[in-house]
């Protein structure tokens, strides 16, 4: 009796799991990246209902945001590749004239400008071509010989160089540099040779240290363009108050030891010591509030993310698609990698997010839709063999 | 096929697991980046954690002062002065405010103030986390300010001194600074007294300095001790009433009046013109805030003649029926004449006082030595700082007798060659008042210490008796002069108008040039009165001093008697001093009464 109880249970979990799997598959999603997606995201909302003070209309608009971005999940799971490959020029060309148009909107404005109000929403024109770009990249290599010809790569760099160049001069430091590294993960995935890969990033790295520092810098370059380049690295231009995040940031990492302070218990956050603590520097109260071992979970499930990711990129069969999902499970990871590090005071502050727990922003539909498209290039396999 | 290019990510003829170098070097950078991220991590939380924490502490622990009650000053009877009191300043985070800024209007309406004005001064400072709207507000305004409810919008708890009597006690209480420091005045020279001890706690504040939780107290609060003061704020309010009723009326530059208890050595009332009030930080400056009744020294003129016949009494040589011959004319030294206004023949002294002769009281002080007329002087306080501990009290100047030359003499028998402070002159009175004895002036109410008042700073001879005084004229001459001071009251005399019905009055009229540079100015007058009330067993002195008064009239007996007797009738009433001068017997008292009545219509025309 005991023992039928047992068997009969156990016949029905691996029922209903085997039924949850086949819903899964015919809606062209994956369980584990699911899983993954959804922990970080309720770890976020947990966090970000301490960071704002209690403050339950934050939690339930990030849940709305949630939703928004789980219904783009879905669509975009259900197209197939291939008309995800023929939308790529046409999303990159759109993304391109919403550039300009906030370029010009900005410029009658007199004021930097990033946001596109259609009325009925609000958004940002750089996260379309957060997803765009390397969707084009791809779609532009996907008939190509692989590996790309030079003529190729000139071609690619100039799809990276505009966007990039139209955002950061809106000006947009943080969401331009993850532009960039998305089309050049690509571009590395694609098998860009070192010999053209290494002197780039050497020019790139040693340049960028040669403007950072304004006296530096305007031993060589007019000092308008040098300030230019300031209010790039820092949008307030005070030169205190990048340090000031930097500091409160690491004070209250470091003072949440091991175990934390506690839910709701994070006297640097709750007293409003660190800034931006619902939005960028949401990273610190996860450190202050649970310790050591809330950021070594955050972080595994992050890696857990991208590692599905990557194996599901793996698994796909054709360039667009390999190269497409592995750039996506890329950049997620340099999005979490820029933010930790930028709020525990390894890189420098540039205002971007940690991926589905900061609080706000379009950032979160398009990491939503991005997984969206991870998973219908993953799932529209044709299976071979077995 | 090159090495260098071979990525999984290309899905290549080969096939997918052969080339795998890209992929080793993904997964390679991607675990070290993983890995940089936790070393970060614990190197934050483990090994910096302490100082960490302790920089986490420093930024919201902090040791906060509390502010000490200031004690109160009040009058004789109680009656508040200086209060300290609760008021709240309204403060703001622009950087909240600006995002309701909906309800700016509401708050604006509820400062007072133009909405345009308050949303100018927020947004010209948003990028500040602290912007006074409103200081010391009253508390009920301040609540009601906080009920609004109106985000980023804050109260802060400040002690702030209020004087309800304003000008009419300005001089004497001072002011304090903001810090509730004392400046001037009685809050200066009692400022240790009043001023209590801080105290403070640990509390835990917020970014924006708003208190979360009040943790310890780590020292206790020590407020402030009362201060009860001899003056009657009845007397008080009448005095500067009556003094600046004459000083517009004579188109005066100036004024004091200052009126003391004879028997106790207490200030009753002490008033200045030009007044101030201390409530209102704008009238702070030194012209008006001066408290001339112990800070200005002016040459007395003939209200210092009653101390030389002190002199001239004690030395024996003289009785108040000694006459003196005026016929011989004036007196001259050199450029230096001392003469009288009408000839006067041969006088007695009482005479003397009455008219006010100047001729006379030269030829009595060159005939007693120097060092005795020195020694009166002195003894009556003149040239000597008080014992009012009053900041900034004047000793008036009265030099040796070794210096003294017969012009230098003859002068100072009418009030010339020597200074005085109002307040020494009142002294002066009080001791002839009090029948030669001089107590300690004091601002204190005597026998004060049950209201809180240590022995150590108050009147230590105090007691309802106050006899701890010292003898400085034998009593009979002192009896004589204030008989002799009320002949100048009398028909006769030249303060007339000081006279009161029901009340004796003694007091001597002064009106002395000014000093100006190179000589004595025939235009400027200091006109005074000096006396004591009821002249039969005197209770309070008084002294009105105007300066430059510009009207037709600059005599003390017609400039300043009549605010004397104004003041002095109302304060004997409020203290209810039985009158000496009541018209029992029908016959001579009508007729008295019929004189008194012709001397004021007469004074009033």
């Amino acid at each position: 009796m005991h023992l039928g109880n047992v068997n009969m249970q156990g016949s029905t979990t691996r029922r209903t799991l085997t039924y949850s799997a086949r819903l899964l598959g015919r809606l062209h999603l994956d369980g584990p990246l699911l899983i993954g997606i959804g922990a970080i995201a309720m770890l976020g909302l947990l966090i970000l209902y301490s960071s704002s003070g209690q403050n339950m209309g934050v939690a339930r608009g990030q849940g709305y945001r949630l939703i928004m971005g789980l219904v783009a999940l879905l669509t975009l799971a259900q197209v197939a590749p291939k008309y995800l490959r023929m939308a790529a020029p046409w999303l990159y060309g759109l993304g391109i004239v919403l550039l300009l148009v906030v370029e010009i909107v900005g410029d009658f404005g007199k004021g930097a400008q990033r946001w596109l109000d259609l009325g009925v929403i609000r958004f940002q024109p750089s996260e379309i071509m957060k997803l765009a770009l390397p969707m084009l990249c791809a779609w532009y290599l996907h008939d190509r010989g692989l590996p790309p010809k030079p003529m190729t790569m000139l071609a690619l760099l100039a799809f990276i160089i505009v966007p990039v160049g139209l955002v950061m001069v809106q000006p947009d430091l943080g969401t331009g540099l993850l532009i960039a590294a998305s089309g050049f993960l690509l571009l590395f995935l694609a098998g860009l040779r070192w010999r053209i890969m290494l002197p780039l990033l050497a020019v790139a790295i040693v340049g960028t240290w040669f403007v950072s520092d304004f006296s530096r810098c305007t031993s060589v370059f007019h000092d308008y363009q040098c300030r230019r380049v300031q209010t790039l690295i820092d949008p307030t231009t005070d030169p205190l108050g990048a340090g000031y995040h930097t500091i409160q940031g690491t004070i209250a990492i470091g003072s949440g030891g091991v175990y934390g302070k506690g839910w709701m218990n994070g006297s640097q956050a709750q007293l409003e010591f660190l800034p931006e603590r619902s939005t960028d520097f949401i990273f610190a109260v996860i450190g202050e509030e649970f310790g050591l071992l809330g950021l070594a979970l955050l972080l595994g499930l992050y890696l857990f993310v991208i590692g599905r990711g990557l194996f599901m990129a793996l698994q796909c069969q054709d360039t667009f698609a390999r190269l497409l999902a592995g750039t996506l499970s890329l950049t997620f990871f340099v999005y979490v990698f820029v933010n930790a590090g930028m709020v525990s005071g390894l890189l420098p502050v540039v205002g971007v997010p940690l991926p589905l727990v900061s609080y706000g922003g379009t950032s979160m539909v398009t990491l939503m839709a991005s997984f969206g498209i991870l998973m219908s290039l993953h799932s529209h396999r044709k299976l071979i063999g077995s | 096929m090159k090495r260098s290019i071979r990525s999984p990510f290309i899905a290549s003829e080969s096939g997918t697991a052969q080339h795998i170098n890209r992929l080793r070097i993904v997964l390679g950078v991607l675990l070290l980046a993983a890995l940089g991220l936790v070393a970060r991590a614990v190197d934050l939380q483990l090994m910096d954690h302490t100082f960490l924490s302790s920089q986490g502490d420093a930024r919201y622990m902090r040791v906060q002062t509390i502010t000490a009650h200031r004690g109160t000053i009040t009058d004789r009877y109680g009656e508040p002065l200086a209060v300290s009191t609760p008021v709240d300043s309204v403060w703001a985070n622009p950087q909240e405010l600006t995002q309701v800024a909906d309800r700016l209007p509401e708050l604006a309406k509820a400062l007072g103030r133009s909405t345009e004005s308050l949303a100018r001064r927020v947004s010209s400072n948003t990028e500040r986390e602290f912007l006074y709207l409103a200081r010391h507000l009253q508390p009920e305004k301040g609540a009601r300010i906080k009920a609004l409810g109106i985000p980023g919008v804050y109260l802060l708890r400040e002690y702030r001194r209020y004087y309800p009597a304003g000008e009419v006690a300005g001089h004497l209480l001072g002011f304090t600074s903001i810090d509730d420091n004392g400046q001037e005045g009685l809050e200066l020279a009692y400022d240790h007294w009043l001023a209590g001890e801080n105290g403070a706690k640990r509390i835990i504040q917020d970014r924006y300095g708003r208190v979360v939780e009040n943790l310890e107290r780590v020292r206790e609060v020590r407020p402030g001790k009362d201060l009860v003061l001899s003056i009657d704020l009845r007397i008080q309010y009448l005095a500067y009433r009556e003094l600046k009723r004459a000083l517009i009326e004579h188109r005066a530059r100036a004024g004091s009046l200052v009126m003391l208890d004879v028997q106790t050595g207490e200030v009753l009332a002490m008033v200045n013109q030009p007044a101030f009030n201390p409530n209102d930080r704008e009238q702070l400056e030194a012209r008006r805030y001066r408290n001339r009744a112990v800070t200005d020294m002016f040459e007395p003129g003939s209200s210092i003649k009653p101390f030389v016949l002190a002199a001239a009494l004690a030395s024996g040589r003289y009785q108040p029926e000694s006459t003196v011959d005026t016929s011989t004319g004036p007196l001259k030294y050199g450029r230096y004449t001392v003469s009288d206004k009408h000839p006067l023949g041969v006088i007695d002294l009482t005479t003397v006082l009455a008219k006010s002769s100047n001729v006379a009281m030269a030829k009595v002080a060159l005939d007693i030595p120097r060092e005795q007329l020195w020694q009166v002087l002195d003894a009556f306080g003149f040239g000597q700082v008080s014992t009012s501990g009053f900041p900034g009290e004047s000793a008036g100047l009265l030099s040796h007798y070794s210096n003294w030359r017969p012009v230098a003499i003859s002068s100072m028998s009418h009030g010339y060659s020597l200074s005085v402070t109002p307040l020494q002159l009142a002294r002066g009175y009080a001791v002839l008042g009090a029948g030669g004895i001089e107590r300690p002036i004091t601002f204190l109410r005597a026998g004060a210490g049950a209201n809180g008042i240590a022995g150590g700073i108050v009147n230590t001879g105090s007691g309802s008796g106050n006899s701890a005084g010292t003898r400085v004229l034998d009593a009979d001459a002192a009896a004589s002069l204030v008989r002799m001071l009320e002949a100048v009251v009398a028909p006769e005399g030249t303060g007339t108008q000081a006279a009161l019905s029901g009340y004796r009055v003694a007091g001597k009229t002064g009106t002395a040039w000014k000093a100006v540079a190179g000589g004595y100015s025939q235009e400027l007058y200091v006109a005074t009165f000096a006396g004591l009330a009821p002249a039969s067993r005197p209770r309070l002195a008084c002294v009105v001093m105007i300066d430059e008064p510009r009207g037709k009239h600059y005599y003390g007996g017609e400039v300043a008697a009549p605010a004397f007797a104004a003041v002095m009738a109302g304060a004997l009433r409020l203290l209810a001093v039985a009158p000496d001068d009541l018209p029992v017997q029908e016959p001579e008292d009508s007729t008295g009464v019929v004189r008194t009545a012709v001397a004021q219509l007469e004074a009033q025309q």
